[in-house]
């Protein structure tokens, strides 16, 4: 069984941090689909619409058929280890700081042989289950996992690369004026999270929860640059993980207001706030990302699901959610190797939302999905049923979901 | 000696001292804090445009943005709808001859400490009178309750029924206007109406009859305390914004030494 | 059996083994050239009376062997290219004995260079396939270490091989290239040396890996006659075998196309593994080695281990295998591996070592085994040469 994560040193402060290098990050169009499954959790391939034959590495034409039309589906978890190595010997920047490192040929279940990486607690030519993650490049990888979750598994040095576990890190929540603030902070510490610095803006102004705040409450308003700054200055060479909670969404359409005032204050806090605390914290957090099983490793920002495409009455808080996640998929570059980790929620169970029916979204099953998300090591996640409705009809045709969503 | 060569001697002595009322304009100082469903006035926000480096090498400078009425603010008439048709009314069009003009501060310093509810009544201006004379026509009124010297949550005292901080009742507004023909109020706090007028009749009485005369507002003003009862010669022009409504600006106090 | 015409009158001539270097300032094209240069000055001819080309390199880029005939100045009228890695030296002897048997050219040269620099085999391996970058490199980035070290794992457990199983391989390999003037690896090895050996990816040690390099080798196919005429000693082809991405249905490697091919090797050449004097086989990894005596037909399946026990593989011994000392000890230089055990066996049979001679050596079977794609070899090939 592998050990458990040794307790966080303090850094030397006279050596040279280890450098945020990176897995080869090169990838094949087909391969793409590989960490697009991956970053949602899911364990799929390329089935043949013509033959059913799964297809791996990906490809574009069946091995079997000819076929063209290779969807990804998701297949069978199982597989055998067929041959394994351990590497001790790499010319690979990323790799021959990490050696040994262990790695594996495994028949899937689902037909095809695939190298993996293998958990040390596979047995040596024994069962294993497999999961998609993504590597430190954000390029989606096999995984070959126990059969069963074994003690200590999630601390293995191998799956901390590829995973962003709360536990042990120092996280910044960045704002703690909103429930959901202070929930994701709530959850953090639950999960084991060393720190968490809950952001309060506009401390003078009194908020729900203000006497029973969780974690180490800061002062920053996204929408200030000198307190981004400062805040940058202060801790920034603390912070492992960045959940940025700030969501301002309010009601109404283009032509539902005579001016800029509030379009304006939602792009402040979905798309120049986030900008601003990338620049500030973003150069920080990269240097920090290979400083060893704690180090920084992801960015958490929350986009309505309306980003896809706006919801009658809320349009204008879905062109900034729009200019978020098109922050959000930029940042994936910018920041790598630090995960980017995107949250499309439906409708919240807040004042801003009394008009919306049922089922909406409380900031305590948000927070739990967003730990959830770091734990898998994930890079999209969808919570609510509205959202998850919204994803899949967006997924099926996005012309349409546009269309249908305008009512 | 003419009399303002005689000012500018004295000036130039010492004889006459500046007082700065002014907050300094920063992004954590607060606004006022409207219900939601309204429009808010923006914070103060500052962004480097460069600092003697690759988007500027020799010269530091910054874009900011604020409200009309962020940090010491001037307000003009037409910011209350009972001024909106008087000529004149804008930051712009104001004669730029009430821009200096003497005041009267009446402390209250004492009863807002025990009282962040209160408020100032004509009662309370005929003692101050009764002290230190009438308010001549044409003069500024501030009322001083050392609010300035508290910071933050303390400053905006907002609780779940709004905010508390103290402000005059419709009589003394309109005594003030209509009995001693006041050209503004001025005062340490957010508005110069007290935190609670929202409900006096009519809601928000010094902007609604101040205004509805052509009167001014001065509002977050700091040192109060160091200014005489009477004989300080108040200097506060707006940024000249047409058809402005108002604007963050320096007030400064001349007394004489 | 087979309807394969024989391949009479064709003959390989001319073996030519530039001196490897461990690391070149060179291009390929010179390693190329130096090769085609020295292939001329031996076989008596003229640069323009090569009239066939046939080139294998990975460091040529972005030429081909089109823009090498400009480069060398050569006007050849069949030109060939073949990127088969460790199985292009059987491949160009198939390619280019029917096209002299068929006339499409005289002469036909057959050569394979390439250079190599401090960092060029990380990025070959880096960027060697599509399905390498997308699914082999970006797991633990080993190379063909790693990839052949599962490989060794999975032959192991399957067929009880031991490291010293292995071992065998390397140190008699060792001990023929001591008497080959142009190895890299000139010092003794013992199987204690072997067996201690830094593990680089495990059970792949240290000395279970060749060692990159440059160089380049060549030889000439040809009418019997025109070698005659010339004065060239020759070795006829026998017959010859080629298979790619045979068995794609085996789950793990453990068996390559010589497999599938091997009857029809025999039965073309009209002889029996017994009648083979020595064996060049493709040595990246001494597992493939073992592969290739089971699966030529020298022992069966998973009898490997047993059958390097019980011969031995020195150039003396009673099985002589990798004369030269194989790539293990000379060095891989790039495509030019996969030509190595051809140009020994040429020189073996034809009574024209560098080294000893192997005692009474006629025939020769040359094997080849190249392009890790993904997850295995996909190229193999074997020819049957005999002394003309
Ligand atoms: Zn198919």
């Amino acid at each position: 069984m592998s050990p458990p994560l040794p307790p966080r040193r303090k850094a030397d402060p006279l050596a040279l941090p280890r450098q945020a290098l990176m897995p080869q990050g090169g990838r094949s169009r087909a391969a793409l689909g590989l960490a697009a499954m991956a970053a949602q959790g899911r364990f799929a391939l390329q089935i043949c619409a013509a033959c059913g034959a799964a297809q791996y590495p990906p490809r574009d034409v069946c091995h079997e058929c000819l076929g063209t039309e290779l969807p990804w589906r998701d297949v069978p978890t199982g597989a055998a280890l067929l041959g394994e190595t351990t590497v001790h010997l790499s010319g690979d920047t990323y790799f021959r700081v990490r050696t040994p490192w262990r790695t594996g040929l495994v028949a899937l279940d689902c037909g095809p042989s695939a190298v993996a990486h293998v958990h040390p607690d596979v047995a040596p030519a024994g069962r294993a289950r497999m999961s998609l993650r993504l590597d430190r490049s954000g390029q989606g990888v096999l995984l070959a996992l126990p059969e069963r979750d074994s003690p200590n598994m999630m601390d293995d040095p191998m799956i901390r690369e590829m995973t962003c576990d709360p536990r042990g890190r120092r996280i910044l929540v960045t704002d703690g004026r909103s429930a959901f603030g202070q929930e994701a902070a709530r959850s953090l510490l639950a999960a084991g999270a060393a720190q968490v610095f809950l952001g309060i803006a506009d401390g003078w102004k009194p908020f729900k929860g203000q006497d029973n705040l969780p974690g180490d409450a800061v002062q920053l308003d996204l929408t200030d640059a000198t307190s981004v700054s400062e805040l940058a200055a202060e801790f920034g060479g603390r912070i492992d993980i960045v959940v940025n909670t700030a969501l301002h969404i309010r009601p109404g359409g283009p032509l539902d207001r005579r001016d800029l005032v509030s379009a304006r204050e939602e792009m402040e806090v979905a798309y120049f706030g986030p900008l601003r605390l990338a620049q500030a914290l973003g150069p920080t957090l990269r240097a920090r990302a290979a400083d060893g099983p704690y180090g920084a490793c992801a960015w958490v920002n929350i986009h309505g699901i309306d980003a896809l495409a706006p919801a009658p009455g809320f349009a204008l808080t879905a062109a900034a959610q729009a200019a978020g996640l098109s922050l959000s998929q930029s940042l994936r570059t910018s920041l790598a190797p630090i995960r980017v980790l995107t949250a499309f929620v439906g409708p919240l169970e807040d004042e801003w939302h009394q008009a919306i029916p049922p089922p909406k979204v409380t900031p305590t099953a948000l927070a739990a999905a967003i730990v959830r998300g770091l734990r898998e090591g994930l890079e999209e996640i969808t919570v609510g049923d509205i959202a998850m409705d919204v994803m899949r009809r967006w997924r099926d045709n996005p012309s349409t979901l546009a269309r249908e969503r305008a009512g | 000696m003419s009399t303002l060569a005689a000012f500018a001697a004295d000036l130039l002595a010492g004889k006459i001292k500046v007082i700065d009322l002014t907050q300094t304009l920063s992004p954590e100082f607060p606004t006022i804090a409207l219900p939601p469903m309204f429009g808010q006035c923006a914070p103060f926000r500052l962004e480097e445009i460069s600092r003697y480096d690759e988007r500027g090498p020799a010269w530091y400078w910054n874009n900011f943005s604020c409200g009309e009425h962020t940090g010491t603010h001037f307000d003009a008439p037409i910011h209350w709808v009972s001024g909106k048709d008087l000529p004149n009314n804008t930051t712009d069009t104001i004669d730029a001859q009430n821009f200096i003009a003497p005041a009267c501060v009446i402390d209250c310093s004492v009863q807002s400490a025990e009282n962040p509810d209160f408020i100032l009544t004509v009662d309370v201006i005929k003692a101050w009178e009764a002290k230190h004379g009438q308010i001549p026509a044409g003069n500024w009124v501030f009322l001083r309750t050392d609010w300035s010297k508290r910071s933050g949550a303390d400053y905006a005292n907002v609780k779940e029924d709004g905010a508390h901080t103290p402000g005059p009742d419709p009589d003394a507004v309109k005594f003030l206007v209509e009995e001693r023909d006041v050209i503004g109020f001025g005062v340490e706090t957010i508005g110069t109406d007290a935190g609670q007028a929202h409900g006096f009749t009519p809601p928000y009485p010094a902007h609604f009859f101040m205004h509805g005369k052509g009167r001014f507002g001065l509002q977050c003003m700091a040192n109060l305390d160091k200014l005489p009862p009477t004989g300080a010669l108040i200097v506060s022009p707006p940024l000249k914004i047409k058809g402005g409504s108002g604007s963050p600006l320096r007030v400064l106090a001349l007394v004489g030494a | 059996m087979s309807r394969r015409a024989a391949y009479d009158g064709v003959v390989a001539a001319v073996p030519i083994t530039i001196p490897y270097e461990r690391y070149s300032i060179q291009t390929a094209h010179w390693w190329i050239g130096r090769a085609l240069a020295e292939t001329i000055s031996r076989a008596g001819i003229r640069k323009r009376d090569i009239d066939g080309l046939c080139v294998s390199s990975f460091t040529l880029g972005p030429d081909t062997a089109v823009g090498l005939t400009q480069h060398l100045g050569m006007s050849p009228r069949w030109l060939d290219h073949i990127p088969m890695g460790g199985a292009t030296g059987v491949v160009a002897l198939r390619r280019a004995a029917r096209a002299v048997q068929a006339g499409d050219a005289d002469i036909v040269a057959c050569v394979a260079g390439d250079t190599n620099g401090p960092d060029s085999f990380r990025a070959l391996v880096a960027g060697f396939s599509r399905f390498a970058a997308d699914a082999t490199y970006p797991y633990g980035a080993a190379g063909p270490n790693g990839s052949f070290a599962i490989l060794t794992d999975a032959y192991m457990r399957r067929y009880g091989a031991t490291r010293e199983d292995f071992g065998r391989i390397c140190v008699a390999q060792r001990q023929n290239a001591l008497s080959f003037p142009h190895a890299l690896m000139k010092r003794k090895l013992t199987m204690e040396e072997y067996l201690a050996a830094r593990m680089v990816s495990s059970p792949v040690a240290l000395f279970d890996c060749v060692m990159p390099c440059a160089g380049a080798e060549a030889f000439l196919v040809m009418r019997d006659d025109t070698a005659a005429s010339l004065g060239l000693a020759s070795a006829r082809v026998l017959s010859t075998i080629e298979r790619h991405n045979a068995f794609p249905e085996d789950p793990i490697q453990l068996r390559g196309g010589w497999a599938q091919d091997m009857p029809e090797l025999y039965a073309m050449a009209g002889i029996t593994p017994a009648g083979i004097d020595l064996l060049q086989t493709y040595d990246d990894y001494p597992v493939i080695v073992m592969m290739q005596f089971e699966d030529l037909g020298f022992c069966a399946k998973g009898e490997g281990p047993d059958f390097v026990r019980s011969h031995d593989l020195t150039l003396a011994g009673d099985f002589p295998h990798n004369t030269s000392g194989g790539q293990l000890s000379v060095g891989q230089a790039g495509a030019a591996g996969g030509y190595l055990g051809m140009t020994e066996a040429l020189r073996q049979i034809t009574g024209a070592p560098l080294g000893p001679q192997v005692a009474n050596a006629r025939t020769a079977l040359v094997s080849g085994f190249g392009m890790i794609n993904y997850d295995r070899g996909l190229c193999s090939g074997a020819a049957i040469l005999q002394a003309a």
